[in-house]
């Protein structure tokens, strides 16, 4: 049975409101969830203020979603009613290519995302988080281990796998030297992770205002950027660093602290190209590089660490009704470090 | 006993001439070396006009070096009087830290000395290249040409070669991958012949494992980007001097990279000088006097020549 429900929709680009959407009725392969929180995400603001892409108003944005089974299709084997479950940034792919073969469905060049996207199973734009329930395909939902609390599991779905992603594929871990630049949503959750992964951490940050908290997360070292001898004593010491700031850095610095094969890895999306010298690559042979989120069973392996070991993101809790709000405060870098909207609120 | 010689040297930005050159006496590590044939690289080009840093004037340029060993320190032990070998782009390094004991000299985080103007560690003087009748060079950046490659194909083989080699051998290049290369220059024809992979890139989809940018202008880089495969690179072995400008989006759309790469290293240098001699893969050359250095220059920058000047070192 198609559902109505309630939501919180963007109508334009300056205002999401109360609304009310029809999620489909679920498939053979389908997992109907009944939605406990759901993560605010950069990039829901980016969207909903028509920033990047055609957004096709009005559009339920939020794609960081943790709930539970309300109802499976018969063909599900993974899930059953009553599972605490996530949903991250996709929802489906097209399974047969190379990426989707080797588990990274972010990168088939027909990914659906969560909200924005046009939903092939029924034509429809994709409607994201900020509801009450959701559909998705059992390929594209995650379990939540028991010992992961779901407001703290919801982050995880974009801003976990987001960080967890590169840490992974670059082999983040004892002995290994990671660079964080930015302590916000996604840098504090990298400072988290890499330092479970057992990576040497340091943090990059402007002023040193968010020292004490990067150092209570577990970095190793904190470098305040503002200062301008702050990239003089570091030497060629690390093998990645992430960068997690939309903003525009000194590129180049940051190059020069790279070991030989060392690489800069780009996992905000800056709006401007980045512009460096193609010296600054040669000398150690360093390189730039991209991410994107993470294929599916990396995000359950992220998520399966994060039990394991009990990393959480730090998050403010908020009703649906403080969303706009909310937003303000995100683009000012003014929440420690997560907004989750408790969807029982909606 | 250190010796004059002849050499073609810039006494001033943008202009090379004949002068007379000393030669430190070779000490017990070192191969003196007839040279025979010196490459021209762009890389003499940017130096001599004092494009990159400060160059020290006069300066003797070139490091695709091809000769043959007039006399060998008492400690050497790989090369003998006679043999026929190469200088590339490096003549010492600090040989203690990480890369050095990685066999990635190249990449010398604390002293890498190059051969024409760096500091030579050895006596204290400014490095002169190649342009010159010879040269004393430690035994441990002496490599050995086979003897299927002639003297002035080897030359070019000791940059443009290894400078290609060493990212197709770093990445993996082989059956199965596809390689692009942009340019096809000096250092780009190299490329296609150690890859052994001519035309491959006709239409403009997801297709390649590595792209190399050899040129040294500036160029549509995300359009490059937009053809790698996931996890794929372009590699910029080219050192344009204007910035590489990358949007975002071109590479976290399939985890693409941008790399630079640099020469190689010494041992990668022999390999890449032993698969030439075995698969006789040689460079595109225009052998001419030193006189013509000049205008070899001029034409090098209007890409008009096909594809290595070298210099036969007999005429200096």
């Amino acid at each position: 049975m198609s559902k109505e429900v309630k939501a919180w929709a963007a109508t334009s680009p300056e205002k999401i409101e109360p609304s009310k959407i029809t999620r489909r009725a679920p498939d053979d392969e389908d997992v109907a969830i009944d939605i406990k929180f759901a993560g605010i995400c950069h990039s829901d603001i980016h969207t909903v203020r028509s920033e990047w892409e055609n957004t096709e108003y009005p559009l339920v944005v939020g794609h960081e979603i943790a709930g539970v089974v309300s109802a499976v299709g018969k063909n599900v084997t993974k899930f059953k009613v009553g599972d605490r479950v996530g949903v991250g940034c996709m929802v489906n792919s097209c399974r047969k290519c190379d990426n989707c073969k080797e588990g990274e469905e972010q990168y088939c060049p027909n990914m659906v995302e969560t909200y924005n996207a046009k939903d092939p199973k029924d034509g429809t734009i994709t409607q994201g988080g900020y509801s009450q329930y959701v559909v998705v395909d059992q390929a594209f939902v995650l379990n939540i281990p028991q010992r992961l609390p779901l407001d703290k599991a919801a982050p995880l779905l974009c801003a976990g796998i987001t960080v967890f992603s590169p840490l992974n594929h670059w082999k983040a871990g004892p002995g290994k030297r990671v660079g964080v630049i930015g302590l916000g949503g996604l840098g504090h959750v990298a400072v988290k992770i890499a330092k479970a992964l057992e990576a040497d951490v340091t943090v990059f940050s402007q002023t040193d205002s968010k020292k004490e908290l990067a150092l209570q997360f577990g970095a190793d070292a904190y470098v305040a950027t503002s200062d301008p001898k702050a990239f003089d004593k570091i030497g060629r010491k690390f093998d990645i660093i992430l960068n997690t700031v939309s903003a525009k850095i000194p590129t180049e610095k940051y190059l020069s602290c790279l070991r030989r094969d060392g690489s800069l890895i780009q996992v905000g999306v800056p709006p401007e190209p980045i512009e460096i010298q193609p010296f600054s690559l040669l000398p150690q042979r360093n390189s730039i590089h991209g991410t994107l989120i993470g294929g599916i069973a990396e995000t359950q392996k992220m998520l399966d660490l994060c039990a394991e070991k009990q990393i959480f993101p730090e998050i403010e809790v908020v009703p649906a009704s403080y969303i706009n709000e909310a937003y303000d405060r995100v683009v000012k870098s003014q929440v420690k470090f997560r907004f989750v909207i408790d969807a029982s609120t909606i | 006993m250190s010796k004059q010689v002849k050499a073609w040297a810039a006494t001033s930005p943008g202009k090379t001439e004949p002068i007379t050159l000393t030669r430190r006496a070779p000490d017990d590590e070192d191969v003196a070396i007839d040279i025979k044939y010196a490459g021209i690289c762009h890389s003499d080009i940017h130096t001599i006009r004092n494009e990159w840093r400060e160059t020290t004037f006069p300066l003797v340029v070139g490091h695709e070096i091809a000769g043959v060993v007039s006399a060998v320190g008492k400690n050497v032990t790989k090369f003998k009087v006679g043999d026929r070998v190469g200088v590339g782009c490096m003549v010492n390094s600090c040989r203690q830290c990480q890369n050095c004991h990685d066999g990635e000299e190249q990449y010398c985080t604390s002293n890498l000395v190059l051969t024409y103007n760096s500091k030579d560690p050895k006596d204290g003087t400014i490095t002169q290249g190649g342009y010159s009748q010879y040269i004393v060079v430690d035994q441990a950046f002496v490599l050995s040409v086979p003897e299927s490659i002639p003297l002035d194909k080897a030359a070019p083989l000791m940059c443009a070669g290894i400078t290609m080699y060493s990212p197709l051998n770093h990445w993996n290049a082989g059956p199965g991958k596809r390689v692009g290369i942009i340019g096809f220059g000096g250092l780009g024809h190299m490329g296609v012949k150690l890859a052994n992979e001519p035309d491959a890139f006709t239409k403009l989809e997801r297709k390649f494992d590595i792209i190399i940018n050899t040129v040294s202008a500036e160029i549509p880089l995300d359009l490059y980007l937009s053809c790698l495969r996931r996890d794929g690179t372009l590699i910029q072995v080219g050192a344009p001097s204007d910035q590489l400008r990358i949007s975002p989006h071109s590479l976290y759309i399939h985890r693409i990279g941008v790399h630079g790469s640099m020469i190689g290293g010494i041992a990668e240098t022999q390999k890449m000088l032993d698969l030439c001699g075995e698969k006789l893969i040689f460079p595109e050359i225009e052998t001419i006097p030193a006189s013509y250095i000049n205008e070899a220059y001029e034409r090098v920058m209007k890409s008009q020549v096909q594809f290595r000047f070298v210099i036969d070192i007999s005429t200096m």
